[in-house]
């Protein structure tokens, strides 16, 4: 079943649409990049898919239902730009934070110790159990991104959506942070990365949708190399290494 | 008895676990006469004195509980906007006991006047999409401003009252305020017990939690109305003008020592039953207000805790060298 299904969506705040006409498809197991300038409508579009927004035309599926009355919220999990900046003062441990995955699978009831259980598991995956009982905010901008993908793969999470991540990343960790997503990727999630590195997209990912409030690219990065789309979009002259001079 | 708060007309309904409520007050009592017999404790021997370390007791468990989602979301104001609208409700019901010749506690009108207002700045924040602090300002001086003007109205016997209200006292806690106490202790316990972890998740991460699917605004409405539940409760010892800091002082000290949220959670009720109980003790000995006490050997905590926070968090940059290696390789 398709993981994320897009038909012909229009959606904007106001009068103005931030995204128009856009469709596209993920299948499990897909790794998909998406680029496009700024206000390009890219994190909104992330917006709507994960249900935030109600598209003002088209329909969004999410698992093959309506993404605004999707219930099963485990199966997707989200990894924002680093939001601890408005929780800095807020005392809480890596472990308590990674363990929130679990909350959909617990409702009201109980945490048990299936939960706890899958809380290591998730840390481990990630490679940083040792930082368990630190409090977040001591975590480098590299590990805390770590433990929201944990946070995910705590819930069982089969399609992960990340926006823009390595905001605030140091370029080594951030290196590292792709090589992890590979990893998940190659183990079965399907993930979709919205992205300001367009070489990093274009390096990793499997597929490049580029968008500037309508969809001007969807194919293998490749291809998309060798089109002039992200001349079409950015309205920019590119050199074929991925640098971007604004005109 | 029922009727002396008014509800005359259910009598059935809330006759039973009031008269239970009197007779556990009755078994606390007798609990803290035989301290006082046993230590020789002379301020456990009266029995508003009883009723206070009750109150105060319950007021430091609540406020921290409610005060720690509050605080983590910038919302610490939220109690003193609050704090005076509950002002106007308490001269709501001074006034229709006055025009109507009832015994309505005014605690009972200045919880249902604050738990509208918590309502209706939690729907002006959702329409305007901020909880923005002009608004809170104006909720604030309206609540304040509507008190201070039913009270001028009804000034014949009522504005001999109104002191309470404002600072607190601990000799006034009747009967039938503590039990409408542990009224409101066991609304939030229940509450914040059964949507702990959605609260948190509300809390730290707003957007997650919508994706995660929770309904943030039934959570955030749920928060404001506990809040004003405790701000409501905690009134009667600390007045009007001091609610607020139990809900913020053992939070903020509670937040340099912990590391984990329930951590921090154990930790604030802790600082905060330490400043509950130091400060009535005090207040007692040497006849102070006991709202005041309280807050300045709550600020006091607060101010140790910074300093051992400090301490603690330099010494783990120098003993720590490990892990600070493996955090680099780890990335």
């Amino acid at each position: 079943m398709t993981h994320i299904s897009i038909d012909s969506v229009t959606f904007g705040y106001t009068a103005s649409p931030v995204v128009e006409e856009v469709s596209f498809d993920v299948d499990p197991g897909e790794y998909v990049g998406i680029i496009g300038p700024n206000g390009s409508g890219k994190s909104t579009l992330l917006q709507l898919v994960l249900g935030l927004h109600r598209p003002d035309v088209g329909e969004i599926r999410l698992f093959g239902r309506p993404s605004r009355d999707f219930v099963d919220r485990e199966r997707v999990g989200y990894v924002a730009q680093d939001v601890t900046e408005n929780t800095k003062a807020m005392p809480i441990t890596v472990a308590e934070v990674v363990l929130m995955g679990r909350f959909p699978h617990a409702g009201f009831g109980r945490i048990t110790a299936k939960d706890r259980e899958r809380t290591w598991e998730a840390l481990r995956r990630v490679g940083i159990q040792h930082l368990a009982e630190r409090r977040i905010t001591k975590l480098s901008g590299g590990q805390r991104q770590r433990a929201y993908i944990a946070r995910a793969l705590a819930g069982e999470a089969e399609l992960l959506v990340l926006d823009e991540p390595t905001v605030g990343v140091d370029a080594e960790s951030v290196e590292a942070f792709f090589d992890l997503l590979e990893e998940l990727n190659d183990d079965g999630m399907t993930i979709v990365l919205v992205e300001h590195d367009i070489g990093a997209v274009l390096e990793r990912t499997d597929r490049v949708i580029c968008l500037n409030r309508e969809l001007y690219f969807d194919g293998p990065p490749l291809e998309f190399a060798d089109s002039d789309a992200l001349d079409r979009a950015y309205g920019t002259n590119i050199r074929r290494d991925g640098t971007v001079t604004v005109s | 008895m029922i009727a002396t708060i008014g509800l005359t007309r259910t009598p059935g309904l809330l006759d039973v676990p009031y008269r239970a409520m009197e007779w556990l007050l009755d078994r606390w009592s007798d609990l803290l006469h035989f301290a006082a017999d046993q230590f020789g404790i002379g301020m456990l021997e009266y029995g508003f004195m009883h009723r206070a370390f009750l109150v105060g007791i319950l007021i430091a468990v609540m406020a921290p509980l409610i005060g720690t989602f509050l605080v983590h979301r910038q919302l610490a104001l939220i109690g003193d906007a609050l704090a005076h609208t509950a002002f106007a409700g308490v001269a709501i019901g001074l006034f229709v006991n006055a025009v109507l010749g009832i015994g309505v506690s005014p605690y009972l009108t200045a919880v249902v006047v604050a738990v509208i207002a918590a309502l209706a700045i939690e729907l002006i924040s959702e329409t305007t999409d901020a909880y923005n602090d002009v608004s809170m300002a104006i909720v604030l001086s309206t609540g304040f401003a509507l008190g201070a003007v039913l009270i001028s109205l009804n000034a014949g016997g009522l504005a001999v009252g109104v002191n309470q209200y404002l600072f607190g006292n601990l000799s006034t806690v009747s009967n039938q305020n503590a039990i409408i106490l542990v009224g409101l202790f066991a609304v939030i316990a229940v509450v914040v017990g059964a949507t702990y972890k959605q609260l948190l998740y509300v809390t730290f991460d707003e957007t997650a939690a919508r994706v995660a699917g929770l309904n943030v605004r039934w959570y955030n409405r749920i928060t404001v109305m506990l809040t004003a539940m405790v701000v409501v409760g905690a009134m009667q010892i600390m007045g009007v003008i001091l609610v607020a800091a139990m809900l913020v002082v053992p939070v903020a000290g509670a937040a340099q020592l912990a590391r984990g949220f329930r951590e921090a959670l154990l930790a604030s009720v802790l600082l905060a039953e330490i400043a509950v109980l130091a400060g009535i003790t005090l207040s007692y000995h040497y006849e102070t207000t006991a709202g005041g006490t309280i807050v300045l050997v709550a600020v006091a905590i607060y101010i140790a805790a910074v300093l051992i926070g400090k301490a603690k968090s330099s010494r783990e940059t120098v003993e720590d060298p490990q892990s600070i290696a493996n955090e680099q390789t780890s990335d």
